[in-house]
């Protein structure tokens, strides 16, 4: 964890915040530091703040220049570029001691000079961009690339390296480049001549994003459903799951699109709201489309109808949900872990549903494409259950890599050719002893048609209110159910496996997690760790529990969701289970793991992390 | 319902369609709905039309919500796929069925109920989307598998079986179509066939959204004397404004009507309606005019039959403007719809 002495040598172990105004194009300077600092081979990661708005309110961006590739939030900021004077008493409370303060001293704010601890660093900035640019629009977005220049400056970033960056996005705009060059050099060369440079904190070529990119999890999801050969995807905007959308019709528009007749193979439905929208996924999957929708907690809420119809007729479903603080409309630009039991269990009766948990976004992409593998062969709901964090943040990750050999798994559908070898196609009976049917799309042959419904219905697929026939049929979705773990992705060990002590975690929480562990290491506390990739859990998991003594489940909600899940889905005491809970909204640093494994230990010494003799 | 099931012999001199096959291979499974139930006319005005279409019993795709209404897809074609979905959302499955493959020939049944009370969000979107299909309401203004509470299309003063009366203005579905730029919109009466079964034709092959809403009278629960929805009071103001002749491609136009009376409306697939005006004064392919006609005579009490309007130059249907391919998207190879390592490598790019 950085910050802990800021006035000392920090090289490529920061983190720089900017407070900004939301609508007047800070997005792209932010950016264009993130992106030089990953150029220069440096790990960073990029978080977003910002509010439910469009124009006018405060936002905030910030970069953790992280030379050891932390994925987490740091907990504490460094260098705050306060280019919002709204929010400048909130933005000096929030950096640590020994930070720095950089401000637009156009107008000279003497009360933000009150904290000792700390360095204020003036720069007149819209004095600079309004000498030497005209238009009030034209301005604003100019004095964004000015302070990228003086942060250039003042933490030592590459000149060249943003220069590349710039010359790559306007290219082809010869004036726009000129511009942008010219506000990067005010900053950088105010800087130079008027103060001392670099500071402390600075950055240093590494060689540690070789082979990295920088991407958001919406991106790779919806890069990842096209790659699945996802046709339909239907949808109602809802923050913070739009971009997957956005990403996937992207990435038809470029990839899908004859280029002699303009035809498209794929079709984007904007629903009037999630009920439809997940009717289209079942209809379009019924029909033998990879389909999806992406959304978030409040359109799951809407889709428990349609996702109890789903699960009951079998018909194959893929859902992002993209989670965002609750209850209700809660905290739509916040994150949160906080639909795992409405996921779960989504819809009346007894249903239960498939569950991935990707960890970032390259788990996106592979789960993605993974989750309609499942949904055909299960012929069931999958979620996908990412957040907010992963979903719209800025992560380093590995290239994503394709296999062409890779095949996808379709399930169990007959064709007309196998129909024909059929006395007769029922539709619900368990002809493998899998407890998975086989199933047929309209259009094959006569001989395919069957009738699909939510009321109840025998292995033939017929109506029933038949006792005997209904339960033939829902003790096979139990099966079916249970036998789901072998088609899903085991969960994740780290550490040796022999520890007293064990966390256990889904998604994002996996960074705050691992960066603990080493803070821990360091202080000679062991600890394994297991990150749960699927519901149903794996037998792994249950392995898991059983060989802990104390088992900490860490996870972003109030409620400890994933500890309810794991007592009533494993054999697992509840006593022994802990929880670690991070449920602000902002995505989790650290520190509450650290903090909350270290404070049990000390309530109960017995419980000391050292490793068991197996 | 009837207890005793038809056998499924046909008879050797039963007329054969161009698949050269019988009414009977259209049947679905018997229908449970309660004797001299509207919906069962409706049924067989389906079974007529798809058999004189010469579907082939797979191209047929039935979807239905919940209620009394929704079952008929269970009764027609039985060769054909159907999907009992959930109370007022047949709509939405209906839109991604289509979107899947746009090659078959979709027939949406909904009730008074399922369309205009718990479905109408869903309804009015379908049509704003303009999706190919046929939607037919069996419109009774009760809800019958709930005992006969009234719905959201029961005429005020209308009376239930236990004498309630009800105060709220109808929905007319027809209204509610017109302006929503519905480019195919009919009513008919479920106990005449004769007008129904070219309009079911002329729907299914009309390139869009097509709505009829056919009242078709609930015997058990509202066809008593105070209901407007009964058979009595249907037969005495059903007001047949318009009659519409389905005439197949490959027929040639056997009946000449005289001039001003009859109007011939190419479909997208060759085959055409050939509409009669039974009012003169009335002109079908004029929205405005058939909205202010239709909505004159419900307030004289008198229900407007027939195809009431019709526009074949619209192009605004679902995948015309999506510009989907020819293929349907369900019959793409997966090799054309991944773009592969070498594009994924490529891609990478972009994110350093």
């Amino acid at each position: 964890m950085p910050g802990l002495t800021a006035t000392a040598n920090r090289v490529n172990d920061f983190v720089i915040k900017f407070a900004n105004v939301n609508g007047t194009g800070s997005a792209s300077a932010n950016s264009l530091v993130m992106k030089a600092i990953f150029r220069m081979g440096v790990p960073v990661t990029g978080k977003n703040y910002f509010p439910s708005n469009i124009q006018g309110l405060p936002t905030w961006y910030e970069i953790r220049v992280t030379r050891d590739a932390y994925a987490a939030r740091a907990a504490q900021v460094d260098i705050m570029v306060a280019m919002n004077a709204e929010t400048y008493s909130r933005d000096i409370r929030e950096l640590g001691s020994g930070g720095y303060l950089i401000y637009d001293s156009t107008w000279p704010r003497s009360s933000l000079l009150q904290r000792g601890d700390i360095t204020v660093i003036e720069v007149p900035l819209a004095k600079l961009v309004n000498e030497s640019f005209d238009g009030v629009r034209n301005r604003i977005l100019l004095k964004n690339i000015a302070y990228a220049g003086v942060l250039a400056a003042l933490i030592d970033i590459d000149l060249t390296v943003i220069s590349a960056l710039l010359a790559e996005s306007y290219g082809k705009k010869p004036k726009l480049l000129d511009s942008n060059t010219k506000a990067l050099r005010l900053g950088y060369d105010y800087v130079k001549q008027h103060l001392t440079s670099p500071l402390p904190l600075r950055v240093e070529h590494m060689d540690k994003t070789r082979g990295h990119i920088m991407m958001d999890g919406n991106t790779a999801a919806g890069l990842g459903c096209v790659y699945a050969g996802a046709t339909v995807g239907a949808w109602y905007p809802i923050t913070p799951s739009t971009s997957l959308m956005d990403a996937f019709k992207g990435f038809c528009e470029r990839f899908r699109v004859d280029p002699k007749t303009g035809e498209r193979n794929f079709a984007v439905l904007q629903a009037e709201d999630e009920l439809a929208a997940v009717g289209m996924v079942l209809g379009a999957s019924w029909n033998g489309a990879r389909a999806f929708t992406p959304t978030s907690g409040p359109g799951i809420s809407l889709m428990n109808e349609f996702v109890g119809l789903a699960y009951y007729a079998e018909v194959p479903c893929v859902i992002f949900d993209v989670q965002r603080v609750g209850p209700s409309t809660g905290m739509p630009t916040r994150t949160q872990q906080s639909d795992i039991l409405i996921c779960a269990y989504a819809s009346h009766g007894d249903t239960r549903h498939v569950l991935l948990f990707p960890a970032n976004p390259e788990e996106c992409f592979y789960m993605a494409v993974q989750a309609f593998d499942v949904a055909e062969r299960l012929q069931t709901p999958v979620f996908v259950l990412s957040d907010l964090d992963i979903g719209m943040n800025d992560w380093m990750c590995p290239d994503l890599k394709w296999d062409d050999a890779y095949k996808p798994d379709r399930g169990k559908v007959l064709s007309a050719e196998e129909l024909a070898g059929l006395d007769k196609f029922y539709r619900y009976v368990d002809r493998d002893d899998d407890a998975i049917p086989y199933r047929t799309l309209p259009g094959t042959s006569p001989k395919a048609a069957y009738f699909t419904r939510g009321s109840g219905h025998n292995q033939y697929g017929g109506y029933t209110e038949d006792s005997a026939e209904y339960q033939v049929v829902l003790d096979r979705l139990k099966r079916k159910f249970s036998n789901a773990p072998k088609y899903l992705p085991k969960p994740a060990l780290l550490g040796k496996g022999n520890s007293e002590v064990g966390i256990v975690s889904v998604g994002s929480c996996d960074g705050a997690i691992r960066e603990a562990l080493d803070v821990l290491g360091r202080q000679k506390i062991e600890v394994d760790y297991l990150r749960v990739k699927a519901f149903p859990f794996n037998s792994d998991v249950e392995s898991f529990l059983k060989s802990h003594a104390t088992i900490f489940v860490v996870e972003q909600n109030r409620d400890a969701q994933l500890k309810s899940l794991l007592t009533l889905e494993t054999a697992v005491e509840k006593s022994k289970l802990f929880s670690i809970l991070s449920y602000s909204g902002l995505p989790m640093s650290a520190e509450p793991v650290v903090n909350g494994i270290r404070a049990k230990l000390e309530e109960a010494p017995r419980l000391t992390a050292v490793s068991r003799k197996t | 319902m009837s207890y005793i099931n038809k056998p499924k012999v046909a008879h050797p001199s039963l007329p054969v369609n161009d698949l050269g096959m019988t009414r009977r291979q259209y049947e679905g499974s018997m229908s449970t709905l309660c004797a001299g139930c509207g919906h069962d006319s409706v049924t067989a005005a389906l079974v007529e039309a798809c058999w004189g279409l010469s579907l082939r019993p797979e191209q047929v795709v039935k979807l239905s919500g919940i209620g009394c209404s929704s079952k008929t897809t269970s009764y027609f074609v039985s060769g054909g796929h159907g999907f009992n979905s959930v109370h007022g959302r047949m709509p939405s499955i209906a839109s991604g069925a289509n979107a899947a493959n746009r090659q078959l020939t979709y027939v949406g049944v909904s009730g008074d109920g399922d369309s205009l009370s718990i479905g109408i969000g869903q309804l009015v979107h379908a049509i704003r989307r303009n999706v190919n299909m046929l939607y037919v309401i069996e419109n009774n203004g009760v809800y019958g598998l709930t005992k006969g509470q009234f719905s959201a299309s029961a005429d005020i003063g209308t009376t239930a079986k236990k004498g309630d009366v009800n105060c709220s203005p109808p929905i007319d579905p027809v209204l509610l179509a017109l302006t929503l730029g519905a480019t195919f919109v009919a009513r008919s009466f479920s106990g005449d066939k004769a007008q129904l079964v070219p309009l079911i034709q002329a729907g299914m092959r009309h390139n869009g959204f097509a709505l009829i809403d056919v009242l078709s009278p609930c015997v058990t629960f509202n066809d008593h004397e105070g209901s407007t929805k009964s058979y009595t009071f249907t037969r005495e103001h059903y007001h047949p404004a318009i009659e519409a002749d389905f005439v197949p491609k490959a027929e040639e136009i056997a009946v000449d009507y005289s001039a001003g009376e009859s109007i011939p409306v190419s479909l997208h697939d060759g085959s055409r309606v050939i509409l009669r005006k039974l009012d003169p004064t009335y002109d079908p392919t004029d929205r405005t005019a058939a909205y202010n006609y239709i909505g004159t005579k419900l307030k004289q009490n008198e229900y407007v039959t027939g195809l009431v309007h019709i526009d074949e130059t619209d192009s605004t249907e679902f995948h015309n403007l999506n510009r989907t391919s020819a293929t349907p998207l369900n019959r793409i190879a997966f090799e054309k719809l991944s773009p592969g390592r070498a594009a994924l490598d490529k891609l990478m790019a972009r994110y350093r």
